[in-house]
């Protein structure tokens, strides 16, 4: 099989300095996306735990694996929590969550714990799709905009392009920024059309990386006219597997005349982290688990 | 009276030949990525293959997204144009043209003799335009017209979700972990284009009769849910990818004709 350079690594972490059992509240939130799952384990309203994941062909598996993953060598099991939320594209396939939320509200909640209260700007640029939100200093959505119709602008429309160029997708944003001089953005829109192109480009004896650099700064373009549709407010901030790719973001910010406030976790995990974070709410307003499930592996 | 139409598409580059209202020879070849070598080896080998001199050609007219790269053509016209009049000589009565090509699909309000009274073009998307059926064929592992074929064998009404060709291959390929029939991937496949195609074309009028041309028009599964979308029986000529060249090869005709009328009335006597 060829190499899949579309891969991006998936992982599990847990704060291996804390007990979970003196905690008085585990809470979790679980983001079942088109592309990648992540769950996320907080004890008494701090990260604990987390798995990041690509979400499989159905959910329910999806939702479990990831959960299952984030507490791996934890010896806690899905009893020991007080409320689970899912969220996040596949949210109604979570079996064992007492509640769903949608992602928008989630992201905003999550990007409000991992950037601080400043943040009113949450750019998500997700696998299948983009979210400009903005939000108030509790992390609660205002107004939104999204395209979840066209790949420009989304994670997947990258993977098509590190496939393409056979350069695994974690470098991509680097590479892009090994060039002189800027080229002009790639002018197709179309994640399709854009393919055609930049294999034209190539042809025409473009070095990787200067393609790369056309690619990128066609997707900060595209995401940046809906950031100005919505109407960008400092402090911006940038969640998804994209906020990990320099060379969107270095273009976009320049492309803004903002500079995104910098991540304290994974940006991936944003989605799952806010749910984690509604689910803590609801149990200090009463609200107790409905199912203690036993969901088999 | 010989003259030639050369249609330089995103995929294809196709060049035909008219003697005296006549066709008498037509090839096509991919277009490539150095499209002026191209259409000038497809002129070459078009001559040579059925005997005519290059200085018989009275007028040579490019049409197509690549119709500049042409340097030997006189003229050159929009493939709307072309299309409009190419399917005004075959069927007088048009009302709408429908050219869905490999990365553009357009709807023409056709006037009297074939002149254009309004288009709509999509050009941005690869939904709606044969780019998305080539994708899909990928995805099911079969070829477009197997894609096209087995479309037919199915009476269900899978919905597709996503409108985006990217999106889309997700989707199939999720379907296919589901177990859904192939043939009933195909017809969501083709009823999801047929609905683009049908949207677009309203913004223009869809007024009978409908003429189908370009390259998907030999996709008998698109035919097939175009048909159903539209509730008519399109009509569709015998090489539909050759229409905006036979247009332009007609125009071509038409403007040399008006060349000598008008020399004959300024010249002496």
């Amino acid at each position: 099989m060829a190499k899949e350079y579309w891969r991006w690594k998936e992982y599990n972490w847990q704060d291996e300095e804390r007990d979970w059992r003196s905690a008085s509240m585990i809470t979790g939130g679980v983001d079942v996306g088109s592309v990648s799952s992540q769950a996320v384990v907080m004890a008494d309203g701090e990260l604990f735990a987390f798995s990041n994941m690509r979400t499989g062909s159905d959910s329910p598996n999806s939702a479990l694996n990831a959960m299952n993953w984030a507490l791996e060598n934890t010896g806690m099991t899905i009893d020991d929590f007080d409320f689970i939320v899912g969220t996040g594209y596949g949210r109604v396939n979570v079996p064992f969550a007492d509640k769903a939320i949608t992602e928008i509200a989630c992201h905003a909640r999550g990007g409000n714990y991992m950037y601080g209260p400043t943040v009113r700007t949450i750019l998500d640029m997700g696998g299948q799709d983009c979210k400009a939100i903005l939000c108030d200093e509790r992390g609660k959505v205002t107004n939104f905009l999204m395209n979840d119709k066209c790949a420009a602008g989304t994670g997947r429309g990258m993977e098509v392009f590190a496939d393409l160029l056979g350069i695994p997708i974690e470098e991509v944003g680097d590479r892009s920024l090994q060039v002189e001089k800027e080229p002009p953005p790639v002018s197709s829109t179309c994640v399709v059309f854009a393919k055609s192109e930049a294999a034209g480009l190539l042809r025409d004896g473009w070095p990787q990386s200067k393609v790369l650099a056309a690619y990128c700064s066609a997707m900060a373009h595209r995401v940046f006219t809906l950031l100005e549709r919505v109407g960008v407010q400092p402090d911006f901030a940038i969640t998804g597997g994209i906020a990990k790719n320099v060379g969107v973001v270095n273009r976009l910010e320049e492309e803004l005349g903002l500079t995104a406030l910098k991540p304290k976790h994974d940006t991936q995990i944003a989605g799952a982290l806010g749910a984690a974070l509604f689910a803590k709410a609801l149990v200090e307003k009463g609200k107790a688990r409905k199912k203690k499930t036993s969901v088999s592996t | 009276m010989i003259t030639i139409g050369v249609d330089v598409g995103a995929k294809n580059a196709k060049l035909l030949v008219l003697r005296d209202g006549e066709i008498v020879g037509k090839k096509s070849r991919e277009s490539g990525f150095d499209q002026e070598t191209v259409t000038n080896e497809l002129l070459a080998a078009t001559l040579a293959e059925f005997g005519i001199d290059r200085d018989e050609v009275t007028g040579i007219c490019s049409t197509g997204a690549g119709r500049k790269a042409v340097q030997y053509a006189g003229d050159k016209i929009t493939e709307v144009t072309a299309a409009a009049r190419a399917c005004f000589e075959l069927y007088p009565d048009t009302k709408t043209v429908i050219d869905v090509g490999a990365e553009e699909g357009r709807a023409i309000r056709s006037g009297e003799r074939g002149k254009v009274e309004d288009f709509a073009i999509n050009e941005k998307c690869a939904a709606g335009s044969g780019a998305f059926t080539e994708a899909m064929a990928r995805a099911l592992e079969v070829s477009v017209d197997e894609l096209g074929r087995i479309s037919l064998k199915s009476d269900a009404s899978v919905p597709m979700n996503a409108q985006c060709a990217v999106f889309a291959e997700s989707e199939v390929i999720s379907l296919l972990h589901a177990r859904t029939p192939k043939q009933d991937i195909a017809k969501a496949i083709h009823d999801a284009i047929a609905s683009r195609i049908v949207s677009m074309t309203r913004r223009v009028g869809l007024n009978k009769p409908v003429v189908l041309v370009g390259g998907m028009a030999r996709n008998v599964g698109f035919i097939h849910s175009l048909n159903t979308a539209m509730q008519d029986e399109v009509r569709i000529p015998d090489a539909p990818e050759m229409i905006a060249a036979y247009g332009a090869a007609l125009v071509a005709a038409e403007r040399a004709v008006v060349a000598a009328t008008e020399t004959g009335a300024s010249g002496p006597g």
